[in-house]
């Protein structure tokens, strides 16, 4: 298996490559072992998959990193997962501050019953930016970002729920990006949509990839293969326990993979 | 060519008969109810009935003061119930954890629904006449229809904070919102719709009731109107009752139309609260 298990020393966590860093990690809900020592290594400005099967701990996983799984009552989390460094599972973190530098795009798009504009203001207005100009500034930025100024600059004060489904899914990108994060998480972000919206999700998804840490959760292969950088190939065991099986380039992964399991997935022998 | 009804058929068709039927029996008795008010009070209601005082025990004169006494009851006691029952309803639903002290809690307030309005009643007049010293007044009897609304209102607010989906508590969570910011600028935003609906519904009900206020400060024949909180009040149901059961050789088209007015208050508020959920609705999905 290709996994390091080592647990590197804190100055080696600390480099250009490497942002988020996540150490023999086991998490529990009650009794159950929904993730099972998981050592993995996201790079910065890059896109991570998390591919396998339903159930295997994928969302789990992702909802580490801006501790979304703490609204679950019952959930332990034992190991590190550092970002830049910083473990934030540590006791003094301000989870506030984690997910304004750890965004998440979610399976089915949430936009607001408000206005785009509100929408994509939210954020910035939650922290404090009350200055209408500046907000202006923000909104315009962030749907240009999210591949979606020019659909719905005319209709900034329209409902957000009249939008279609891939361009609610942009909106849900521009109101993350809006608060500047650096890691944009995104679980199943185009489980909703049709595929010709997935295809402008996935183009909006490398373009971002230049200057944010990308990890999404994905079912499906072809979207992995054709959009990420990095892969992680996750399974259950008999417990049910999610465990991580194979990682690394996409490329390798997907055209030799090391372990049997993922051989089988990739090439549909089950799953 | 029809071909003879199958079993399956026979039985679809005396199910939906049976339902029917079941229905149109509920909704009987409250048109003839309504029928019955506007027919014989239709005629008691004039401008003047509506304006004046009463005279001569309510045979003559109108009901203004009982329509403003009710009216002062209603905004006392959603002035009351309201906020609390928000709160505790916020606090029950996104805070309380799910244990036996919160289960009882909610159990309790389900139940509070549940007791005899005679016994708030006789509540309001131990504690709040007698042991606060308000005295038999306004504020006695709307703090009195505020403990009964209450069971409302908390459980209105919370079924509404309830009934907004995970995915928008987490989607401001996920930009970097605090728990206080998601409750107040996406739940209950949201969840408003529900609790205005249960507050209206809440003051209707505190429009009708009769026993409590009979014994925290209801009077039946008042000069004027209540100058402060700590004055007595005249309200509908209870002249209502007062005319028609212990005032002898009253018309009974005054009786009529003293229920008439009544009537009209409280389906009033009861339709002010579905305009108030249909417009939400409406403007949710509107562009």
């Amino acid at each position: 298996m290709n996994v390091n298990l080592e647990i590197p020393e804190k100055k080696e966590t600390i480099n250009d490559e490497v942002r988020i860093s996540v150490r023999d990690l086991n998490l529990y809900y009650g009794d159950f072992q929904a993730l099972r020592n998981m050592t993995l290594d996201i790079p910065e400005n890059a896109i991570t998959a998390i591919i396998g099967p339903s159930g295997c701990g994928k969302s789990t996983f992702l909802r580490l990193f801006n501790r979304m799984n703490d609204l679950i009552t019952g959930v332990r989390v034992e190991g590190i997962v550092e970002l830049d460094g910083v473990n934030i599972y540590d006791r003094d973190i301000d989870v506030v501050e984690l997910r304004k530098k750890v965004g998440m795009v979610f399976q089915k798009p949430n936009p607001f019953p408000m206005s785009i504009f509100e929408n994509v203001a939210f954020g910035p207005k939650r922290h404090g930016r009350k200055n209408r100009v500046e907000l202006e500034d923000i909104v315009e930025k962030s749907l240009k970002q999210a591949a979606l100024w020019d659909e719905v600059s005319d209709k900034l004060g329209q409902s957000a729920l009249a939008l279609s489904g891939g361009q609610q899914q942009r909106l849900c990108i521009a109101r993350v990006l809006a608060v500047e994060p650096e890691v944009i998480l995104m679980d199943e972000p185009c489980s909703a949509l049709d595929p010709i919206a997935t295809l402008r999700i996935e183009d909006l998804m490398r373009e971002l990839s230049k200057n944010y840490t990308i990890v999404i959760v994905t079912h499906n292969m072809q979207q992995a293969a054709r959009a990420s950088d990095m892969s992680a190939f996750f399974m259950m065991e008999e417990d049910r326990a999610g465990v991580l099986v194979e990682w690394g380039a996409t490329e390798k992964v997907f055209t030799n993979p090391q372990d049997k399991r993922t051989e089988d997935y990739i090439t549909g022998r089950f799953g | 060519m029809k071909k003879p009804l199958a079993p399956r058929q026979i039985s679809q068709r005396t199910a939906f008969t049976f339902l029917i039927l079941a229905t149109i029996i509920v909704v009987i008795p409250v048109i003839v109810i309504i029928a019955v008010i506007i027919v014989n009070g239709a005629g008691a209601i004039t401008w003047e009935f509506l304006t004046q005082p009463p005279m001569q025990a309510g045979k003559a004169g109108g009901i203004f003061p009982a329509i403003i006494g009710t009216f002062y009851l209603m905004l006392g006691t959603i002035v009351v119930a309201l906020p609390l029952g928000v709160l505790a309803g916020i606090y029950l639903s996104e805070y309380a954890r799910d244990n036996w002290l919160t289960r009882t809690v909610n159990m309790a307030i389900v139940n509070l629904a549940g007791v005899p309005s005679i016994v708030y009643g006789l509540f309001g007049l131990g504690v709040f006449v007698l042991m606060f010293h308000f005295g038999m007044s306004l504020l006695a009897a709307s703090l009195t229809l505020a403990c009964q609304a209450l069971a409302m209102t908390v459980t209105t607010s919370r079924e509404a904070i309830l009934a907004v989906p995970r995915e928008y508590r987490e989607g401001s969570l996920a930009v970097g919102a605090t728990k206080l910011q998601t409750i107040r600028y996406v739940v209950l935003p949201q969840a408003r719709p529900g609790i205005i609906t249960g507050a209206v519904l809440a003051m209707s009900r505190a429009a009708g009731e009769t026993a409590p206020i009979l014994v925290v400060g209801a009077a039946f024949f008042l000069p004027g109107l209540p100058q402060s909180p700590l004055d007595q009040f005249m309200a509908l149901p209870y002249h209502l009752y007062t005319v028609a059961a212990h005032v002898p050789g009253m018309s009974k088209t005054t009786i009529w139309g003293v229920a008439l007015v009544l009537l009209v208050v409280v389906l009033s508020f009861n339709v002010l609260a579905t305009i108030i959920r249909l417009r939400a609705r409406r403007r949710r999905y509107g562009t």
